[in-house]
């Protein structure tokens, strides 16, 4: 039991490198404030993408649909902004609240059936709320988009301004408490037994764990996750689309993962920066064809291997023999 | 009514032709490939092309088209499908979304955005009309000639699978991969000639649809989801089940955008949901397959 409890609390310590690395980034506003627009964004597609790990890298999931909950989280926020006050973090609140009541409910969805069904269903969830946010034109504005949303001050102190610093230090504020959230759960005896769901459903059920209700709850905490990311991109761009639900950005945020790292929690930072600035990159020589290089990158990235690509080392060894099936 | 039934069995007839191949290669290798409707999509760019560029008569573009994407699928199937039947299913997911983001992207660079058409030959331009009143069945020539060919098509199939030695391989394999190959039969390929088969289909379904469908660019990503909901509905151990939830589908789709326009897609994603939650493996499963 010792033992068990040392493991765990050893593998879920703060390491040293990380302490600077997150000062780095607070500091990176300051550093470069030209940049601080697309740091803001990093920030929040970093915290979409440690939402999606929880489900997909740590229980196994395989989801298509998780722009759902963001643009669920980023329309509640917006709507909030412009309907009743304008402050942010209350806004905030309504959003993760608002994905997190979504993904309880959706989380029923997910529990049965093959990695096949679960795909359609996401997907399925996230174009019925695509035409909900269409159809209902006049609370979201439908294909416009849902504009005129004046933000507040945050905490009645700074305001959002055009250059985004105060942007991207409250967009990394929130990525750090996600951040540490999804750190303790991922390391507590709950996340444990994630992952021997994910390594082998039939003997953690075996074993006496609770299975669907594990995935119910990581379901949920992962949608609100996902809204908390949505409802950051609301208010700091003060703007919420028919967009944020694409399929796109669903396939996006699983690309990020991937790059970074899945069931690897700084996977998903590592990923969005990554991705960000590569997106960056090659919009600014091909802005049309931008999804050709996603896509080749795609196909490379799984015909070399995930594990591959990161480790050039390896390339010219021969695969290890097939992997489980 | 009749004729929104008529139109609903036509679309459904036609998303039948375009998801069959995706899925028996789905059931035959537990293969989850969302680059399916690319194949469909590049059948369907082959006879607009043929057609507007050479001239080629509508008909005869058909078997061309069926043709050209059964060879592309055969040859993305050799080189870059098979390593990964074994991966885990999201290699997979990402691997086919890399390669309908590929095609979407190079259709565009190469054709332009725009809406593609096609020129319907005379003869299956007209429409006949029956009855009067409430129950006047109004058949296009073109939705006519549709059911037809997809008919054909399916008693053909059926055919194959049940009567042809080729057809019991493939059952065979379907059900236990590793004793079929025990068996001595060459599993690999049966894999290769099912889903050249299975993209030459999806080809052909988009020939024929690019007039019913639209085709454009986006057509891949449009008509994925259309494809899984046939699939993961209809099951992947038999091709009735997929032909009866293809024509579910058609109907309820047309029914759905012609009686309540407002709600769209809505119902049909509903029902999809509602459908899987019920029941995880489709809705028509063989008993004993794998």
């Amino acid at each position: 039991m010792a033992g068990a409890r040392n493991s765990l609390l050893q593998s879920g310590r703060w390491r040293g490198w990380e302490y600077p690395l997150w000062a780095l980034a607070f500091a990176l506003p300051l550093l470069l404030p030209r940049q601080a627009l697309i740091i803001n964004e990093i920030a929040i597609v970093a915290l979409f993408a440690v939402a999606l790990d929880l489900i997909l890298g740590f229980s196994g999931i395989v989801s298509l649909g998780h722009a759902a909950f963001f643009g669920m989280g980023a329309y509640a926020a917006a709507l909030f902004a412009k309907l009743v006050m304008p402050d942010p973090l209350l806004g905030l609140l309504v959003g993760v609240a608002a994905a997190g009541l979504l993904g309880a409910i959706c989380s029923a969805t997910i529990l049965r059936g093959t990695d096949l069904t679960r795909l359609m269903v996401t997907l399925g969830v996230g174009l019925i709320l695509m035409e909900l946010a269409n159809k209902l034109d006049w609370l979201t504005g439908g294909a416009d988009g849902l504009q005129g949303v004046v933000m507040g001050p945050l905490l009645g102190r700074f305001e959002f301004d055009l250059s985004g610093q105060t942007a991207a230090w409250y967009s990394m504020t929130v990525l750090l408490i996600v951040f540490v959230v999804a750190r303790r759960l991922v390391h507590s005896p709950f996340g444990a037994t994630l992952k021997a769901i994910r390594d082998n459903r039939l003997r953690a059920m075996a074993v006496g764990i609770a299975v669907n209700s594990r995935l119910s709850v990581v379901y949920t905490v992962a949608a609100a996750a996902a809204g908390a990311a949505g409802a950051l991109l609301a208010q700091t761009t003060g703007f919420a689309s028919l967009d944020i639900f694409e399929f796109h950005r669903s396939a996006d945020v699983m690309l990020i993962l991937v790059i970074g790292g899945v069931g690897w929690l700084y996977g998903g930072v590592t990923g969005a920066v990554v991705f960000k600035l590569m997106q960056d990159f090659v919009s600014g020589i091909t802005p049309q064809y931008w999804t050709f290089w996603i896509g080749f990158f795609l196909v490379v990235l799984v015909s070399v291997g995930r594990e591959r690509l990161i480790r050039p080392w390896t390339w010219w060894r021969r695969a290890a023999a097939g992997g489980k099936s | 009514m009749l004729t929104i039934l008529f139109d609903g069995i036509a679309y459904g007839m036609l998303l039948f032709i375009l998801a069959v191949g995706l899925a028996v290669t789905m059931g035959l290798m537990n293969f989850i490939n969302l680059a399916h409707g690319a194949f469909a999509m590049l059948g369907g760019y082959i006879t607009v092309l043929l057609m507007q560029r050479m001239g080629v008569p509508f008909l005869a573009c058909l078997p061309l088209a069926f043709a050209g994407a059964a060879l592309v699928g055969a040859l993305l199937e050799r080189t870059l499908y098979r390593p990964l039947y074994h991966k885990p299913h999201l290699d997979q997911v990402l691997f086919s979304i890399g390669l309908t983001f590929m095609a979407v992207a190079t259709a565009d660079y190469f054709l332009g955005s725009s809406q593609q058409m096609v020129q319907l030959p005379q003869w299956l331009k007209g429409r006949t009309e029956l009855g009067e009143g409430p129950w006047m069945l109004g058949m296009g020539h073109y939705r006519l000639f549709i059911i037809a060919l997809c008919a054909a098509l399916t008693v053909g199939l059926q055919h194959v699978l049940t009567r042809t030695r080729f057809g019991s391989r493939l059952r065979a394999s379907v059900d236990d991969q590793r004793v079929a190959a025990g068996l001595g039969i060459n599993v690999n390929h049966v894999f290769l000639g099912t889903f050249a088969v299975g993209s030459g289909l999806a080809g052909l379904g988009g020939a024929l649809g690019a007039e019913v469908l639209g085709l454009d660019p986006s057509f891949p990503l449009k008509f994925m989801i259309y494809f899984l909901i046939v699939v993961a509905v209809g099951g992947t151990s038999s091709i009735t089940g997929p032909l009866l939830a293809a024509l579910l589908l058609g109907i309820a789709d047309v029914a759905g955008k012609y009686y309540i326009p407002k709600m769209g897609g809505f119902i049909v994603y509903s029902l999809m949901i509602v459908i899987l939650v019920w029941r995880p493996q489709g809705l028509f499963v063989r008993k004993g397959g794998s």
